[in-house]
């Protein structure tokens, strides 16, 4: 299946490329059958009347989505939008231009919804849905990581992440899912977890890993409590954690941070799954499903606090849905959400991200830290699309940028940022979001790489970066598989909490070791240096 | 009164008609239409005035576009704010009576045409000569441009140019139009042109993409503040749904373990 491809050579300066019409043409990704489209309730092949469901689902998604419905109308074809997707710019081909990806689904609403469109459609664009619209469809949605970088620059804000996921939903509805997402929405929704990984096979993981760490630190008993009644924190985290690389390392900095808080914590093997695709196709049926799992696991635990670890649009799905989905939050005046918000401790943020609280330690001077131990990175961040377009940390403005570097830069001396334009609420994308972290999209995935490639390469050579972070486990995927592609060291991407991991001076068993004070940057040079000697 | 003044009078209220009602019904449709979920785009204002700031930005300055690109922010900004002036200036024409003293004020806001031409030709060149731009284009796009221009030529010319037409019969009839005193208008061929494509405008208005006018007050994205966690939002469909336990999935996929 894996064509043969050219990888896109990093340029000095990120240029705007000339169009390259249909480059991108394809089959797209690998499609679901029967077998994964029956557990989530679409058809397991193309139905008969497809046209007629598309359109029916299109209208009664634009009358259920305010976003929808204005986004398609509101766009002037201004182009502000069109060389801001990282797939347009590594890829050429221009139906990969948000406005013209949007177009695609956007001129058959015209043609069916439309005044204009259902008497002048060529005065305005609008098309049939026909098979090859259809295919258009399939192939150039899963060219989209739904980033949204593209809204921050429309100047109606609109989103291609909405267009892109109301068009994966009418796929599903005329039975063409893609395989990658709906496989795994079926383990995750009847298993719990991605990766399909059952209740013993996970306690054994954690064993080990337990013993690892205590073999690694002289000693030191970090746990991995699982299904834990009573604890106080209900940890959930995408499962990549459990067994990819770096990601695991990721696990091994949050243990370490619960054990020196000495707090109770939890994971659940009913509910082991941050990521939540759900989001990625669409569905808010299905994306309930997910996010009902791990309300279920909070109320069965009796946990009194939600926490959330690396994982992208789990966080967003966190941090945006999950109080209007499950009612992890606060504030609601309604009975089913109420009943669990309850139970919740409310002097703590409901969800919280592992960073707010490792951050939040590392404020209260609860940490100690050998920053020396990562004298050896020149690190810098990578902001994922989601945490940073879609979510906040700290409740203070930027939070989601501010805290994740805080956190790094209170366990590294070296730290450098990339371009301006390439970070923060501006970020490029992997490349491998949005249920696009299949084998099968290698192509598009290596060529949405290119832009932030190109930023790193930049700080490679300027700053010695040689260490990428990231919070996101999509990320973490995706970057070790591109980055050997552009000649770089694939190991070079690591978890935030990684670093933690590395940096972070635990309690040796019976030895009361004295807390460090507040922090401040000269008290972790003195740590540092103590350290050193 | 004249054929041609029955047909623009009867044109003016069709037009204006179309649009009152087009827009209301639009409106009302994006008013109505549930956002079940929170997808502000960062930097996601904190608090309500923190939103209200944004939305002005937005709106006064297109903070989005000039972030986006420079080119269609300076012609795009020059367009609208041109297009603002000369419409303010244009009440004194629909003012019945005398006009009070403040109108003195907005005289020199004639010159604000050529801001609003300038504006129109450069996105004009950037839709031809942009081969992303021109990619994306379709026929509405470049007519659009076409009538404003004419629209704007055509009024720059009646105001600079000896080309002037009757304006006191001009007054006459737009005032007329707002008090229904119904009155001739002058009939030459620069002045038709350029009423007929303000009514002709201002009937397509619902049913094109000016509609971002109302949109952009509706975009979620731009219209939600930044408190997810602190406050459950919930739509009116997903709380009936959740209310019957009526997922889809709950009946496929079955009940939970």
């Amino acid at each position: 299946m894996a064509k043969e491809f050219d990888i896109p050579v990093l340029p000095a300066y990120l240029e705007i490329p000339e169009l390259k019409e249909g480059i991108m043409d394809g089959e797209g990704p690998f499609k679901s059958v029967q077998e994964f489209q029956k557990p989530l309730g679409f058809p397991g092949e193309k139905v008969d009347n497809w046209q007629q469901v598309a359109i029916d689902k299109m209208g009664e998604l634009k009358s259920k989505y305010r976003s929808v419905q204005v986004f398609l109308d509101s766009c002037v074809k201004c182009g502000a939008c069109t060389d801001k997707c990282h797939y347009f710019l590594g890829s050429s081909d221009p139906k990969n231009m948000p406005v013209a990806r949007q177009d695609l689904f956007r001129s058959v609403y015209r043609r069916h919804f439309t005044f204009t469109g259902k008497y002048f459609p060529k005065l305005v664009g609008a098309k049939e849905l026909d098979d090859d619209m259809l295919d258009d469809w399939y192939n150039y949605f899963h060219q989209c990581s739904q980033c949204r970088r593209c809204s921050v620059f429309c100047p109606y804000g609109i989103d291609t992440a909405e267009i892109s996921m109301a068009a994966r939903e009418v796929l599903d509805v005329v039975g063409m899912g893609q395989k990658y997402c709906n496989q795994i929405l079926g383990k995750a929704l009847t298993i719990g977890n991605n990766l399909g990984l059952p209740e013993p096979a996970l306690r054994d993981t954690l064993l080990d890993l337990e013993e690892e760490i205590e073999e690694e630190t002289g000693g030191v008993a970090v746990k991995y409590p699982l299904d834990q009644k009573g604890a106080e924190i209900l940890l959930i985290t995408p499962s990549a954690d459990f067994f990819a690389e770096p990601h695991i390392d990721g696990l091994i900095g949050y243990g370490k941070v619960f054990h020196q808080d000495g707090v109770s914590w939890t994971l659940s093997s009913y509910a082991s799954e941050g990521a939540n695709f759900g989001m990625f196709i669409g569905s808010y049926d299905v994306m309930r499903k997910a996010a009902l799992r791990i309300r279920k696991a909070a109320l069965d635990l009796e946990v009194s606090r939600v926490m959330v670890g690396e994982c992208g649009h789990a966080w967003r799905v966190a941090y945006s849905f999950w109080n209007t989905l499950s009612g992890v939050g606060a504030g609601a005046t309604d009975e089913f959400g109420q009943k669990l918000q309850d139970q919740l401790d409310h002097r703590y943020p409901q969800p919280q991200h592992i960073i707010e609280y490792t951050h939040d330690l590392i404020q209260r001077g609860k940490l100690a830290f050998d920053k020396s131990a990562n004298d050896d990175r020149t690190v810098t961040f990578h902001d994922s699309c989601n945490v940073a377009r879609a979510t906040n940390m700290g409740g203070i403005s930027d939070g989601q940028f501010i805290l994740p570097r805080d956190v790094i830069k209170a366990v590294c001396n070296n730290y450098v940022d990339m371009e301006r334009g390439t970070i923060k609420e501006v970020t490029f994308c992997c490349g491998g979001g949005g249920g696009l972290l299949t084998d099968d999209l290698m192509e598009i995935r290596v060529k949405g790489a290119m832009p932030r490639m190109q930023a790193l390469k930049a700080v490679e050579e300027d700053n010695g970066v040689n260490t990428l972070a990231a919070i996101c486990a999509i990320c973490k995927s995706q970057f070790s598989k591109v980055l050997p592609k552009f000649d770089f060291d694939p190991y070079m991407i690591v978890s935030v909490h990684q670093l933690v991991s590395e940096a972070i001076i635990m309690d040796k068993p019976q030895i009361a070791v004295q807390k460090a004070q507040p922090q401040t940057d000269t008290d972790d040079a003195m740590l540092a240096e103590t350290a050193e000697t | 009164m004249s054929v041609i003044s029955i047909f623009f009078t009867a044109l003016f209220y069709i037009s204006l008609i179309v649009f009152l009602v087009g827009m209301a019904r639009k409106i009302y449709q994006f008013w109505m239409t549930p956002a079940p979920l929170k997808i502000p785009t960062a930097p996601t204002p904190l608090t309500q005035t923190g939103v209200v700031m944004r939305m002005m930005r937005e709106v006064a300055l297109f903070e989005s576009l000039f972030k986006s690109n420079k080119w269609i922010w300076l012609f795009g900004w020059l367009f609208h704010f041109g297009l603002l002036l000369v419409l303010i200036r244009h009440i004194r024409y629909f003012w019945p009576g005398d006009l009070p003293d403040i109108f003195l004020l907005t005289q020199p806001f004639k010159y604000a045409a050529f801001a609003m031409v300038v504006g129109l030709v450069g996105l004009m060149l950037r839709r031809v000569f942009v081969e992303r731009i021109r990619y994306i284009s379709a026929p509405s796009d470049y007519l659009m441009l076409i009538m404003l221009l004419i629209i704007g030529v055509s009024g720059a010319v009646m105001t600079f140019t000896s080309n002037h037409t009757d304006i006191i019969m001009v007054k006459e009839f737009a005032s007329g139009l707002i008090s229904f005193n119904w009155a001739n208008l002058p009939t030459e061929v620069h002045f038709l042109v350029h009423i007929f494509l303000v009514f002709v405008l201002m009937a397509i208005f619902p049913i094109s993409k000016l509609l971002h006018v109302p949109g952009i007050f509706f975009s979620p994205t731009r219209n939600q503040m930044d408190d997810a966690r602190s406050k459950r939002h919930i739509s009116s469909w997903a709380l009936k749904q959740e209310q019957e336990h009526a997922t889809r999935l709950e009946q496929t996929l079955g009940k939970d373990e």
